[in-house]
């Protein structure tokens, strides 16, 4: 590239460069006053994200968060937005001024050689020695003097997490930026394995002079591992693990989840005493409370869930799980890498799809995308767990599990079983051949931060709120009114719903769906139910509530009204419907194409058919209709 | 996997004991990497081999580095987790025959 603007000449930008997990967005983070994920696994970060730091005098410069690598020969679409980043190559944005390498101070050597790679790239390199208390405990000496001579930058020791450094960072910055030298066209070119092997004996000779090995290494993680590694009890604590998760997600959060039920009862009954009796008390308390409060009723379970995901990220445990899961997923065709990703979408499945840009191979890339939405999302939760306690007999089994959570923990795993499978149908039927080599680093463990663990969880549940509030409070008013109006005539027998526009779409459609076992009332809910999964849970609490259920609990009311086989159909439906707005334009943009979402909606509908028909039809054969 | 015989020395230096590749070596190997290679073994990789050697090599699999076999799979042996100077690394082990190394004599 000869070609390349210079760097534009108002606000100065710098980027952060380094191997995967280094604390480059923790850093970010404390720069910026950002909240990027921060989380002990390879491959958190995938988008380039911007902020900005002012400097002790006053000035602003534009801080780039990038996604970690190894090295600038860009391999999956992650790593090539940080080599184009670095080498000015994005539209419209040229190359950093000044390059901030972030490196791991325990873990030296191969940033070293990535510096020698980014020193071709020709802008100004600082380097900041991250996690220096970690190096500090372990007793490491490095001679940072001599180093920083060696590779000409300036080093500045770093503690991202507890924003030591940072001032000093920012100072470094400052002065390099009062001092850039003329712009100058990058001469980085890709490393042959010759090279690569050249530039790994300097980066070698570099450690052997100026670092001196940990006085006290660190073997926690060795000994962790020797368990949680295990080739038997590994794979069995991981199932514990999973296992108690979701118990804990079902029955733990059973005492706030009744508080929260019991105050939006009040607070119903509170609104029809203080309203007269009319369209607008039926607006407030059949449409918005029983609408919407029966999503945020889910509150606690979902802070349940992200609080053992945050845990899980945060320790360093999900790299392991992967490891002890590879031969599992090898065996469905999917990539070592899909691991991760599938994990998180059971979170969501957004950046569950989102964090498939590791993988470096397009077609494993794709299948992982294509199944990603049949994890059992938490969107889910309501709705499995609103059906569950309405149809399933509330028992205990062998003494301390409840049926109930099994059968929550069947529906995850009905989850897991169908990706695999719909994984492998895909290998064999539409693309042959081995998945690409799978090398993963396995970070060192780390205790997790408290303080992040709670601000975390305070984002998701401010996600959860916030998205009960914008999408789901307008489409109950919606429904609310679908389901009003119009008004039965005078003289009318029947329930007022049945001549509304919702009850009359519902019975319309009910042909459809009368073979899976869908009442008029489950089909209606289904239809803002494609925005988002849990948006059903709030629909069908508007229409009973319209329809004249609202004395009661909504669990109550399905209790009575919904068969057993057709409450297991809805469950089953929900193991696959494709109910989600958001995750299929997150695939469109993802895949840059229309025909991957498509594609996803079809298989996914189906599918969604198929197993409420067997369950129902199965159900009503064994006498549960 | 049978760990093959160890050559006796009574004052071992490193790195000298029995040379092979990683793809066979059992948990508790250790020894020094001597060579990373590009060699095409039959097997499909879904790269090629030179690629896979440069990943091999960014990841830091180089001539001279310290390599510890630390755990593998319950299933059929594989992947294994590896010890490479200070950091550790999952790998499958159809992706390691490239990798040469040579045994701590014992
Ligand atoms: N003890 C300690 N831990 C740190 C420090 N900086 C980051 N961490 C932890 O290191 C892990 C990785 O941090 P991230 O900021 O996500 O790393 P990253 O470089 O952005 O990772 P990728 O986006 O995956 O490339 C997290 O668990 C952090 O809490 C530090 O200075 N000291
Ligand atoms: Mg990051």
């Amino acid at each position: 590239m000869t070609t390349a603007p210079a760097p534009h000449p108002g606000l100065a930008r710098i980027a952060l460069v380094g191997n995967p997990n280094c604390g480059k967005t923790a850093l970010f983070n404390a720069l910026t006053g950002a909240r990027q994920k921060v989380a002990n696994y390879a491959g958190v970060t995938v988008e380039r994200k911007e902020g900005a730091v002012v400097t002790a005098s006053g000035r602003h410069i534009q801080v780039l968060d990038l996604p970690g690598t190894y090295s600038l020969r860009a391999r999956s679409p992650d790593e090539a937005v940080t080599r184009d980043a670095v080498l000015g190559r994005l539209a419209g944005e040229a190359a950093p001024d000044v390059v901030v390498c972030v490196a791991d101070a325990t873990n030296l050597r191969l940033v070293l050689r990535l510096i020698l790679e980014l020193k071709a790239v020709g802008r100004p390199l600082v380097l900041a020695l991250n996690m220096y208390d970690i190096a500090q405990r372990q007793g490491l000496k490095i001679d940072l003097e001599g180093l920083s001579r060696e590779i000409g930058a300036p080093i500045v020791t770093t503690v991202a997490t507890r924003r030591r450094g940072i001032e000093d960072l920012v100072a470094r910055v400052e002065e390099v930026l009062a001092d850039l030298p003329p712009f100058q066209a990058s001469e980085w070119r890709e490393l042959d394995a010759g090279q690569i092997k050249a530039a790994h004996r300097q980066a070698q000779n570099l450690m052997r002079a100026h670092v001196r090995p940990p006085e006290r290494p660190d073997t926690l993680t060795g000994r962790i591992d020797s368990v949680l590694l295990h080739p038997v009890w590994g794979m069995g604590l991981l199932l514990v693990l999973l296992l108690v998760m979701f118990q804990a997600v079902f029955t733990g959060a059973a005492p706030a989840m009744d508080l929260i039920d019991r105050g939006f009862g009040q607070l119903a009954s509170g609104v029809a005493a203080a309203l007269p009796e009319g369209l607008l008390r039926g607006l407030v308390a059949d449409g918005v409370i029983a609408g919407v409060g029966s999503v945020l009723v889910f509150l606690p379970q979902i802070l349940v869930l992200f609080f053992f995901i945050i845990l899980l990220e945060d320790s360093g445990y999900m790299a392991r799980a992967a490891f002890l899961m590879d031969r599992i997923m090898g065996g469905a065709g999917l990539h070592g890498r899909a691991f991760i990703p599938l994990l998180s979408s059971f979170a969501c499945a957004i950046p569950g799809i989102m964090s498939t840009r590791v993988i470096d191979n397009r077609r494993d890339r794709l299948t992982t995308i294509l199944i990603a939405p049949l994890m059992t999302c938490s969107a889910r939760i309501p709705v499995y767990t609103l059906i569950i306690g309405a149809v399933v007999p509330q028992k205990t089994l062998w003494g301390f599990a409840s049926l109930q959570g099994l059968v929550m923990f069947g529906l995850y795993a009905a989850g897991i079983f169908s990706a695999l499978a719909v994984s492998l149908v895909m290998r064999k039927v539409f693309w042959r051949g081995v998945s690409e080599p799978f090398m993963m680093e396995l970070p060192t463990y780390k205790a997790p931060d408290p303080l992040n663990v709670l601000r975390s969880l305070w984002m998701r549940g401010a996600i959860f709120v916030k998205r009960a509030g914008r999408v789901i409070l307008p489409l109950m008013v919606l429904v609310w009114f679908l389901s009003t109006f119009p008004e039965a005539p005078i003289g009318a027998t029947g329930p007022a719903i049945d001549y509304s526009l919702a009850g009359r779409i519902g019975h319309a459609l009910a042909p459809i769906f009368a073979p899976i076992g869908f009442n008029w009332q489950m089909t209606v809910a289904l239809i803002p139910g494609m925005a988002a999964r849990e948006v059903a849970v709030a629909a069908l609490g508007t229409v009973y509530a319209v329809g004249g259920g609202a004395a009661t609990s909504l669990a109550a009311t399905l209790h009575q009204s919904w068969s057993l086989a057709s409450g297991l159909a809805f469950l089953a439906w929900y193991v696959f419907a494709p109910q989600c707005v958001a995750t299929l334009a997150v695939v469109r943009r993802e895949t840059n194409s229309w025909r991957w979402p498509v594609i996803m909606f079809a298989y996914m509908i189906a599918l969604a058919y198929g197993a409420a028909f067997i369950v129902y039809q199965s159900a009503v054969a064994l006498g549960a209709g | 996997m049978t760990a093959p015989i160890p050559t006796p020395d009574l004052n071992p230096p490193k790195g000298e004991g029995v040379r092979m590749r990683l793809r066979d070596a059992p948990v508790g190997t250790h020894g020094v990497i001597v060579d990373v290679q590009a060699e095409i073994d039959g097997l499909d990789h879904g790269v090629d081999a030179g690629e896979l050697q440069r990943r091999l090599l960014e990841f830091g699999f180089v001539e001279g580095a310290r390599i510890e076999v630390i755990h593998e799979g319950g299933i059929g042996h594989d992947p294994i987790a590896v010890k490479l100077d200070d950091m550790r690394i999952a790998l499958r082990r159809r992706d390691a025959g490239d990798i040469m190394i040579a045994q701590d004599a014992r």
